[in-house]
């Protein structure tokens, strides 16, 4: 079940809203509905879906909707048509129509928010400002507060600084405050509205790995909002790109950097590193359509190289020309390996997530195919020099 | 030449005198009440600051001096000014001016900061009542001073409310300002977490807005305290009162002195009311 789903829908400032549907409807562009009606197109037609546990990136330059749709989940946006379905309490509520009272309700229970300038209440401590969501809420006595907001000051590391105020704080502390208020309400649902740009880029990847970190940990589903493709990328299970209020590609790194939808993307994108993004699985030729014979797999094109598998499909052995061979295995998304092993060995097993990146320097490191495996140990492809080559000029389908 | 303009004039001063004569008559009820009850308020403020013995007030005025700034140059100073009045033999007329200067504050506090508050929420409103408090405070003190007479007649309650008319608007401006420059971050913040309207209200709009509502209330006790003069003119107890006999006496040193203690006890409040340096508020 989605945490979190956008069905196909429009958001509108302004008072014609009517009028600016209708146009919409016309697929009109955002500059023509603004200089027919006044009203500013915020979003249209926007339908995703955010699994539970998922990261996913809204993508965008600025003005192209990607806060506006945020701000619909806990609706500090008004959407003027369609639905944005959040899962709060066991069951799905229409955030875009609910009542006044279930909205409370979503927004002190499931739904907790980060912000860019990071909102804080300079009047109060760094404990009092983490303690705001439950003090709204007003159902947990003073001591069960405090107990809470240490252990939230723990999580960010800023135990010391309880007592200080916000204004004491540097930039990168005071959003951990800011991500420390927001897990204090333990919802479900984090919604960050660039959360990162408005810190110095160092403490901007220190933040990103610590938040990755706790993610791994809580397992939270996150909204995020980035105008900068290198941490949407980074963050990113699953990136939504948004232009002029509409989604124009929504899927995982590897998706939009192999596969960009259109030239606006392909813009954004042309200037990435693909070996930081890139895995083995998007690159390699799949176990599928490699020429087969019993339970042997042919790896090159005149038969010579076969790898025996076993009935699962795991790979056993290495037949080179008649010679046995042996496997080498790489660990890890790294792809890290015995140096002793490797200098004996005819092939590499490694995991299917291994990085580009990692596969290029076992390549180049001991100049073997390296045979990808699933998590259970099947092949599922194999990844040799013109496979990465291919990757990095990404074309896949040449 | 212009006989034609001048023939017929519009009879607005006297709508007013009708205006005002229509309230005497059927809100006699209405604004006597209101005259006791303030009456009754500054009464008691006035023999409560009396009760007390004089050295044992000036102590506390002290005290709360040290409390608030911690400065021993700001206690010596009040200490000795006080007592200089006491000397002067200015004390009660200047405790039933305080007296006078708490009650108004505290009708603007109460009556101000609500209509700030709410203009603040309503820019309509603000729009509304803009005009009106450019002319509370423009109007000469005097033209007012005359229906106040009639509705409320002689004493500290027209004085009173001569004085609010005059001071109400600082409050209700500087409120105003302060509410409506929350900056929208923490207002979704509040929103963000669940904060209904009356917690936005006093757990994030108030909190923002406390600074510049406390500039509103000192600048409402400056503006109250500068009224005193015209209030005595219709009988309100106080320093004016020797003001407005030196006047008509041409009596100088009793003058000089008066004014002296209408001084002191600017500074005086000037200085216990202006808050400490607040920490600066970045971000």
């Amino acid at each position: 079940m989605a945490a979190v789903e956008f069905r196909n829908i429009d958001i509108v400032f302004g008072a014609d809203q009517k009028g600016a549907l209708r146009l919409i409807d016309e697929g009109r562009s955002r500059e023509e509905i603004l200089s027919a009606t006044g009203a500013v197109l915020g979003a249209a037609g926007v339908s995703l879906a955010i699994e539970r546990g998922e990261i996913c990136v809204l993508m965008g330059l600025s003005g192209s909707g990607k806060s506006t749709i945020l701000r619909a989940i806990n609706r500090l946006n008004e959407v003027a048509r369609g639905e944005v379905l959040v899962e709060h309490k066991g069951s799905k509520v229409d955030v875009a129509r609910c009542d006044e009272g279930t909205l409370r309700d979503l927004r002190m229970h499931t739904v907790s928010m980060v912000f860019q300038q990071f909102g804080l209440l300079p009047w109060r401590t760094v404990r009092d400002n983490v303690g705001f969501g439950l003090e709204l809420r007003g159902d947990l006595s003073a001591a069960e507060r405090n107990r809470i907001v240490d252990e939230k000051l723990a999580m960010v590391g800023l135990t010391n600084w309880s007592e200080k105020y916000t204004n004491e704080l540097s930039g990168g502390m005071q959003q951990r405050v800011g991500l420390a208020r927001a897990f204090a309400t333990d919802a479900d649902i984090l919604l960050m509205d660039e959360p990162f740009s408005a810190l110095d880029p160092l403490i901007r990847d220190k933040l990103q790995d610590e938040l990755l970190d706790l993610q791994r940990r809580i397992q939270k589903t996150i909204v995020f909002v980035s105008h900068d493709l290198d941490e949407a990328l980074k963050l990113g299970n699953k990136i939504a790109i948004m232009e002029g209020g509409r989604i124009v590609q929504a899927g995982t790194a590897e998706d939009i950097l192999l596969r960009p939808a259109n030239a606006y993307v392909a813009e954004f994108v042309k200037h990435m590193n693909p070996l930081n993004v890139l895995r083995g699985t998007a690159v390699m030729r799949p176990a599928a359509s490699l020429a087969r014979e019993g339970d042997a797999v042919m790896l090159d094109k005149s038969g010579r190289v076969k790898v025996k598998v076993d009935s699962e499909g795991r790979p056993l052995s290495i037949d080179l020309d008649g010679r046995a061979g042996l496997l080498a295995k790489a660990d890890g998304e790294a792809g890290v390996i015995d140096d002793a092993l490797a200098h004996d060995a005819d092939c590499i097993v490694a995991p299917v997530d291994l990085r580009l990146k990692a596969a290029i320097e076992l390549k180049r490191h001991t100049d073997l195919p390296i045979l990808l495996v699933d998590n259970l140990g099947r092949l599922a492809g194999l990844c040799d020099d013109d496979e990465i080559y291919r990757g990095l000029l990404r074309r896949l389908d040449g | 030449m212009y006989d034609w303009l001048t023939e017929h004039k519009i009879p607005l001063g006297l709508w007013l005198r009708d205006f005002v004569d229509l309230l005497t008559t059927h809100g006699q009820g209405f604004f006597d009440f209101v005259s006791l009850v303030l009456g009754a308020l500054i009464g008691g403020f006035t023999a409560a600051l009396l009760w007390v013995p004089p050295l044992l007030l000036i102590a506390l005025f002290g005290l709360a001096a040290w409390l608030v700034h911690r400065s021993v140059g700001l206690v010596v100073f009040i200490v000795g000014a006080l007592l200089l009045v006491t000397n002067l033999g200015y004390w009660t007329a200047t405790m039933e001016t305080l007296s006078l200067v708490i009650c108004a504050t505290l009708v603007c506090v109460v009556v101000g900061v609500p209509i700030g508050i709410a203009a603040a929420h309503r820019p309509w409103l603000y729009t509304a009542i803009r005009p009106i408090l450019d002319l509370m405070q423009t109007i000469p003190t005097f033209v007012y001073l005359i229906p106040t007479l009639v509705l409320f007649g002689l004493g500290a309650v027209p004085g009173l409310i001569s004085t609010v008319i005059f001071s109400i608007p600082a409050p209700i401006r500087l409120t105003h300002l302060g509410i409506s420059s929350v900056p929208p971050a923490l207002y979704e913040a509040g929103k963000a977490f669940g904060a209904t309207k009356t917690q936005l209200l006093f757990k994030v709009e108030l909190p923002y807005a406390l600074p510049t509502i406390m500039a509103g209330i000192t600048q409402c006790i400056m503006l109250s305290l500068s009224m005193v003069v015209i209030a005595a003119l219709v009988g309100a107890d106080g320093l004016g009162k020797p003001v407005v006999r030196a006047l008509n006496s041409v009596n100088i040193a009793m003058g000089f002195e008066a004014g002296l203690a209408i001084v002191v006890l600017a500074i005086v409040l000037d200085r216990v009311c202006k808050r400490p340096e607040r920490r600066s508020r970045k971000g």
